[in-house]
């Protein structure tokens, strides 16, 4: 089924929406992966690092042709990683100064793919058939799924100015599907049987009895049966993991895993913030309001109590200005009679004298 | 398909895109529930 | 003194001079990145997918654009009504802050012509990113209808301009919820990445810590623009402004300290959660104790102290301070700290041509603003529309 439509969103969502009965089988959901989906199993103890399984890739993927030939072992000197030319190259290393192991890297395709994860237009897919395979008709070249791949598989056509894309290998999904191939390039080319294509059940247990047959010569530990969630490719060494370039501290939790946590906060912010943040809108606007209120009754309250208190000195001033008049007459009156009075003595006496 | 979702990642893929949708919804229909709510306050 | 001489001086001032240059670069620059593709012009690789315009632009771009909303539910929502005149500096700010992230990201992108795909062909809702450019895109729109009023008094849009002030709240609001959102799930990017990311800064917490320096983030930058805008823009500035201005910085280096020193413990417990405590005692432990304690205790005590001695000055250097510790977190999580256990000739620095793309973004920032400030309301009041609050 191809998940696409003109509207992503309601694609995502809606398309898988007819199909999604046993989804719903409640909140403790697990998955187990697509039943009989196969992987590859690498066993670098029969390894023998002649790069057939890098010469194998490149051809059935026609890529370019690389600087060295692949029966130039030197190459095998430097540590090398996947590139826009190599979906797959072969490391030697050293444990302990010992002989020589080879380890082969190349995408895990992860049970719960990481880069599936991040990838914002959902580039990646797990099929059924257990390859991840990427998408570049609709990859907008933002590298997230190269920030999110726990091993540094996915590479960049960093030079392509108009479509750069996401480069990784995808377990010959395209090639398996148009009836090319039936078993992936790599492991056809494989001289000494290290690698193994089939369902991924049957791996482990082939695995298992490896280690069961020969307890000294391989570590007893499955890489990629819990790395991650679980790959579908798998890896057997007689040297620990770590050893041979491959990190045995990435845990077993997946990529998706990772981030639900996250994700089912954010829907819990949109739907809870406006309560909370209009509620407290209406609070501050309702003591606002309160304010203005009691603010505007105790101006009110002033004002007529000092229109009283006004009104109130008037009066005072008003009687005491009366009360003082009255005073002022009366003194002038009392002034005025002594006058007269004394005037009228001084005429007494003017009259006696003369 | 039809036996619903074999990977986390799928189901995830799926869930979340209803997630999104409410999102979206939950928004719209809070600002029409709180004019509906308060409409009849005089001021 | 001619007319001519005149314009002679204003042209080439020191400040045009370089900007000038820098304008002329970054276009060079643009016709070489686009033309030639990212891997000419820039020092990623496979191991290092991301740099600097997604370290610094994106990450550093959109915490110290907080200050937007920050600032805006500050007074619509929590009743600091009485800084009113602050919003729309920091809504400017805010806007422009996200419109060059996103222009910045044009560079960054692979295929940037196909950035709304997410949308509109295929959506990966299980993706952080997905997270974040839905918020981004819907906030830049928010931001920008926010910002509009001032343009549309300039313009003399009136019906216009009082049709989006009505919606100032719901916008306000509708802020919040995108910018919790999008800050938090910057940090939540880096949450699938356990195995790269050296654990004192992996944590489940991440999201939470994003979330909450950003809020110190916006309230630092605000302090820090105004400063800065104060210096150059004095003169455009209202009396209104320049007499909350004060009162303002008080209130938000309190807010600031107060934050700050949330962060501060939530960081803490971040590391016992995970029983990280013996990774203090090696060299990436120190790096994280000089971060913690000068970048983030540090300046919750000097905005204490600034606030309490009523020292402009001291809160004004407290909120560079804080600014440089807020970059220097958001590197240390997507560039520093990230890839720690490669060899250090597998690790990333950034080309010349990187530093100069950043350069260049900013300065058209800058420029921008300038621009708006020196003619629009942002500062000041548009006479018609005084007392409106
Ligand atoms: S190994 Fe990397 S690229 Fe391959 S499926 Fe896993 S996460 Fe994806
Ligand atoms: S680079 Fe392409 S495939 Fe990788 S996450 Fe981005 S859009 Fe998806």
């Amino acid at each position: 089924m191809k998940r696409r439509n003109f509207l992503g969103l309601m694609g995502a969502a809606g398309v898988s929406a007819a199909f999604a009965t046993k989804a719903q089988a409640a909140g403790n959901v697990h998955f187990e992966g697509y039943p009989g989906s196969k992987g590859v199993l690498f066993d670098a103890v029969r390894c023998i690092g002649c790069r057939k399984c890098e010469e194998g890739c490149n051809t059935v993927n026609n890529l370019p042709a690389p600087e060295k030939p692949f029966d130039d072992l030197t190459v095998l000197d430097t540590r090398r990683r996947t590139q826009n030319e190599a979906f797959t190259v072969v490391n030697k290393y050293q444990p302990d100064g010992g002989p020589s192991v080879f380890s082969k890297i190349q995408c895990m395709h992860c049970l719960e793919p990481s880069c599936a994860s991040a990838c914002f237009v959902a580039a990646f897919k797990k099929q059924p058939s257990g390859a991840v395979t990427y998408d570049e008709s609709v990859c907008v070249g933002c590298r997230y799924c190269m920030v999110a791949c726990p091993f540094e598989i996915p590479t960049f056509t960093y030079d392509d100015p108009i479509t750069p894309k996401v480069v990784k290998c995808d377990l010959c999904e395209a090639n398996i599907q148009a009836g090319r191939i039936t078993i992936p390039g790599c492991v056809a080319k494989c001289p000494k049987e290290a690698l193994v294509y089939g369902e991924r059940k049957e791996l482990i247990k082939i695995a298992r009895n490896r280690i069961a047959a020969a307890p000294d010569k391989y570590m007893d530990h499955i890489y990629g049966e819990h790395e991650m969630g679980g790959t579908s490719w798998l890896n057997l060494a007689g040297v620990s993991f770590s050893q041979i370039g491959m990190r045995e501290d990435l845990g077993v939790k997946s990529g998706p895993e990772l981030t639900s946590g996250a994700l089912s906060v954010v829907a819990m912010v949109p739907a809870l913030w406006p309560l909370l943040l209009a509620g407290l809108y209406g609070v501050t606007k309702r003591s606002e309001k309160i304010n203005k209120k009691e603010k505007a009754e105790a101006v009110a309250e002033a004002i007529s109590a000092t229109q009283e208190k006004a009104q109130a000195d008037l009066k005072a001033a008003m009687e005491r200005a009366q009360a003082d008049k009255e005073a002022t007459v009366k003194r002038e009156v009392a002034k005025a009679l002594e006058e007269a009075a004394k005037a009228a003595e001084q005429g007494e006496k003017e009259e006696e004298g003369a | 398909m039809e036996h619903g979702f074999y990977t986390l990642q799928d189901f995830l893929l799926y869930t979340k895109g209803w997630a999104y949708i409410l999102m979206g919804a939950s928004l719209v229909v809070f600002l029409a529930y709180w004019k509906f709510l308060f409409s009849r306050d005089k001021d | 003194m001619t007319t001519e001489a005149v314009s002679k001086k204003t042209l080439f001032t020191p400040f045009n001079v370089i900007t000038g240059m820098i304008l002329i670069m970054g276009a060079f620059l643009t016709v070489w990145r686009f033309g030639w593709g990212l891997g000419p012009v820039t020092n990623l690789d496979h191991n290092n997918p991301w740099g600097i315009w997604i370290g610094f632009d994106l990450l550093c771009g959109v915490a110290l654009a907080a200050g937007g909303y920050v600032t805006s539910s500050a007074v619509y929502l929590f009743g600091m009504k009485k800084h009113h005149a602050a919003v729309r500096p920091a809504i400017l700010t805010a806007f422009l802050g996200y419109l060059f992230v996103v222009i910045a990201l044009q560079y960054d992108l692979g295929r940037p012509w196909r950035l709304a795909y997410p949308f509109v062909v295929q959506s990966g809702t299980t993706s952080m990113l997905f997270e974040v450019g839905l918020c981004v895109a819907l906030y830049l729109t928010v931001l920008f209808l926010e910002y509009s009023p001032a343009a549309l008094e300039w313009l003399g849009y009136k019906r216009l301009r009082n049709m989006i002030h009505r919606c100032t709240i719901a916008l306000t609001i509708f802020g919040v919820i995108l910018s919790t959102l999008h800050q938090s799930s910057l940090g939540a990017l880096y949450l699938i990445a356990p195995s790269k990311l050296h654990p004192l800064w992996y944590s489940t917490y991440l999201p939470t810590f994003f979330f909450v320096s950003s809020a110190a983030a916006g309230m630092s930058m605000v302090l820090f623009e105004g400063w800065v805008s104060h210096k150059a823009f004095h003169n455009k500035m209202s009396k209104d402004y320049l007499s909350q201005h004060d009162d303002l910085y008080y209130s938000f280096a309190k807010g600031a300290s107060w934050v700050l020193l949330g962060y501060v413990f939530i960081k803490v417990i971040g590391v016992a959660v995970d029983d990280n405590w013996h990774l203090l005692a090696t060299g990436w432990g120190q790096w994280f104790l000089f971060e913690l304690l000068g970048f983030a205790l540090l300046p919750s005590l000097l905005y204490a102290i600034g606030v309490r001695e009523k020292n402009l000055k001291l809160i004004r250097w407290t909120a560079l301070l804080t600014v440089l510790g807020i970059i220097l977190n958001r590197l240390n999580v997507s560039l520093i700290a990230y890839n720690y256990h490669l060899p250090s000739e597998m690790r990333y620095f950034p080309s010349w041509q990187e530093f100069g793309v950043t350069l260049f973004v900013c300065t058209m920032l800058v420029v921008t603003f300038k621009f708006i400030v020196t003619r629009m309301p942002i500062f000041h009041e548009h006479p018609e529309y005084k007392d409106e609050h």
